[in-house]
């Protein structure tokens, strides 16, 4: 009964706080004075400057999921649908969930140490001092980059993984070409692709909210930031494994 | 040694109680502000002058009891509210607060920036100018981590002037400083006095400075203020803490804990033995008698 309580405390209060600072986002977006380079910093410190990583991770777990499929369906004798399993296992899942690990790793991790410091520096009291709402002003545009440039990425991704595993399939297993490419979109719907692409938004919502949250209420100097930086990579990949769950049990 | 009010009352803390879990900071601050006053706050490291300022500016929220600021309790304004508020108030942080991803010029315009008031060209000016008065022309591309703590603490002051608020709160600004610098300091916080009219609140470990600019002091020990005084009542008094103080002896009055410290294992005995004091009062508190 303890820790299972525990649990479940830890898990409320948890949403509790996230729920609170995402209200407060959206009561701040809305209202002037906007500040469109912080955006646009955010949209290219987390989306382009992501790329290379995301692109990475897409590419290579197309690779191996070409070779393990091609390896259990040749069993089936069914290794023509190497393209079609590729593909939307990619595209449903895959490209979402992998990216949004990478980027908590990336991004998330970088918004509990910067605001962090802010924090044990004074500079969020400074913020508030030259009368400026500091979620207003960090958090806000970090949120709102991260939603936006997620589905990008994963949009990225998708592509990538898709191009890896026809990759294998062709060079390597010498699968005809022609015929993998027919059959990598035989199969696949357009609610396929937005299903992974909406996941993608949300998660990217996650990330932000809980690496804003965590940097935002640090407490306990140095060593409270490095605890920070840990906390919003590990709740955040977490949150998004769990969110991940339901998503996919509504969105199909 | 009574204080004259100087004029009406900008600043009122009442009965100020805050504490840190176990760690009670402030245990019944009660001080007054008249405007175009210059109060000076006087105490060891650690007794909680910071965490005093931070509530003066509504960083911190009090435990119990009030501030007022121009008749408003800072309790009755929320989040928005009170950050529309602040815009009377400069704050200079003690170890400067810069924002790291900025560079100086940024720093200092950024409060001149968010008001939109202000063109491209007066933001300009009005940055090199309060550069000039902390004397770092000249430093405007450097990031702060360029900066020694002494600049950053320059800076920070800069750019708690650079609107020229009504209200200004200095946190050790020449702590670090040397003595022309810190002459240089103290001369922008009279400059400003006079022509501003502005209130301000300096929290100083260095003596000289603190009666250079002081229009009042104030001591804070341990959370509570135990002497309030005119410069020329504090030099002459009668307090041993705060002889100990201004005389800068290692050994005194002040070295003793109260007793209801939690942190403290020792005997409860000498002057400081603070005994809950009742009613907001302006005049120097005369110290206990031991038993
Ligand atoms: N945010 C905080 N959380 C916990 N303790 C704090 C916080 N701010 C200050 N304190 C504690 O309050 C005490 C007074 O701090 P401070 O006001 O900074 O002292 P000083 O008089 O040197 O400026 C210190 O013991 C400090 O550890
Ligand atoms: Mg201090």
């Amino acid at each position: 009964m303890g820790p299972i309580r525990q649990l479940f405390e830890t898990l409320f209060t948890e949403v509790g706080r996230l729920t609170l600072l995402l209200w407060r986002v959206l009561v701040w977006t809305p209202r002037p004075p906007y500040d469109p380079r912080q955006l646009l910093e955010q949209m290219v410190r987390i989306g382009i400057q992501s790329v290379p990583v995301v692109l990475l991770t897409a590419m290579f777990t197309g690779m191996v999921m070409a070779i393990q499929t091609y390896r259990v369906l040749v069993r089936f004798s069914a290794e023509a649908y190497v393209g079609s399993l590729v593909s939307l296992s990619m595209v449903r899942e895959l490209a979402c969930v992998l990216s949004a690990l990478m980027i908590a790793g990336r991004c998330g991790s970088a918004m509990g140490a910067e605001l962090g410091t802010m924090r044990v520096t004074e500079q969020i009291d400074a913020l508030e001092v030259l009368a400026t709402d500091p979620i207003h002003y960090l958090v806000v545009p970090r949120v709102w980059a991260t939603t936006l440039m997620l589905p990008l990425l994963v949009g990225i991704a998708d592509a990538v993984g898709i191009f890896g595993g026809y990759l294998v399939a062709v060079v390597m297993m010498g699968t005809n070409p022609v015929t993998y490419m027919a059959n990598t979109f035989q199969f696949m719907e357009l609610t396929d692709l937005t299903s992974g692409l909406i996941k993608a938004a949300v998660f990217g919502l996650i990330i932000a909210t809980v690496g804003c949250q965590k940097g935002f209420y640090t407490t306990g100097g140095a060593a409270g930031v490095g605890k920070a930086t840990t906390q919003a990579v590990v709740t955040a990949s977490i949150a998004v494994l769990i969110a991940d769950f339901f998503l996919t049990k509504i969105l199909f | 040694m009574s204080v004259e009010p100087t004029g009406p009352i900008k600043i009122r803390l009442e009965q100020i109680f805050k504490a840190f879990g176990e760690k009670k900071v402030l245990r019944g601050v009660d001080l007054q502000v008249h405007e175009g006053e210059s109060l000076v706050i006087l105490g060891g490291s650690g007794t909680g002058k910071s965490v005093l300022l931070k509530h003066v500016i509504g960083l911190l929220k009090p435990d119990s009891g009030t501030v007022t600021v121009d008749g408003t309790d800072l309790a009755s304004l929320d989040y928005r509210e009170i950050t529309h508020f602040r815009r009377r108030f400069g704050m200079a942080f003690q170890g400067g607060a810069l924002f790291d991803s900025m560079d100086v010029f940024h720093n200092i315009a950024f409060p001149l920036e968010r008001t939109r008031r202000f063109n491209r060209s007066q933001i300009r000016a009005r940055v090199e100018e309060c550069l000039a008065l902390v004397r770092l022309e000249g430093t405007e591309k450097k990031a702060p981590s360029e900066l020694s703590g002494g600049m950053r603490r320059r800076i920070g002051f800069a750019r708690a002037i650079a609107l020229e608020p009504q209200i200004l709160l200095f946190d050790e600004p020449t702590s670090g400083l040397d003595p022309v610098m810190t002459a240089v300091i103290d001369d922008v916080i009279l400059d400003l006095k006079r022509t501003l009219q502005s209130t301000t609140i300096t929290i100083t470990h260095d003596m000289t400075s603190a009666f250079r600019i002081a229009d009042r002091l104030a001591m804070l020990h341990h959370g509570k203020v135990i002497a309030e005084a005119s410069p020329e009542g504090m030099k002459n008094s009668p307090d041993p803490r705060v002889r100990q103080f201004i005389e800068g002896r290692a050994n005194g009055p002040l070295n003793d804990h109260p007793a209801d410290d939690p942190f403290s294992d020792h005997p409860a005995d000498g002057p400081l033995n603070d005994t809950p004091e009742e009613g907001p009062s302006t005049k120097t508190r005369p110290p206990q008698e031991s038993p």
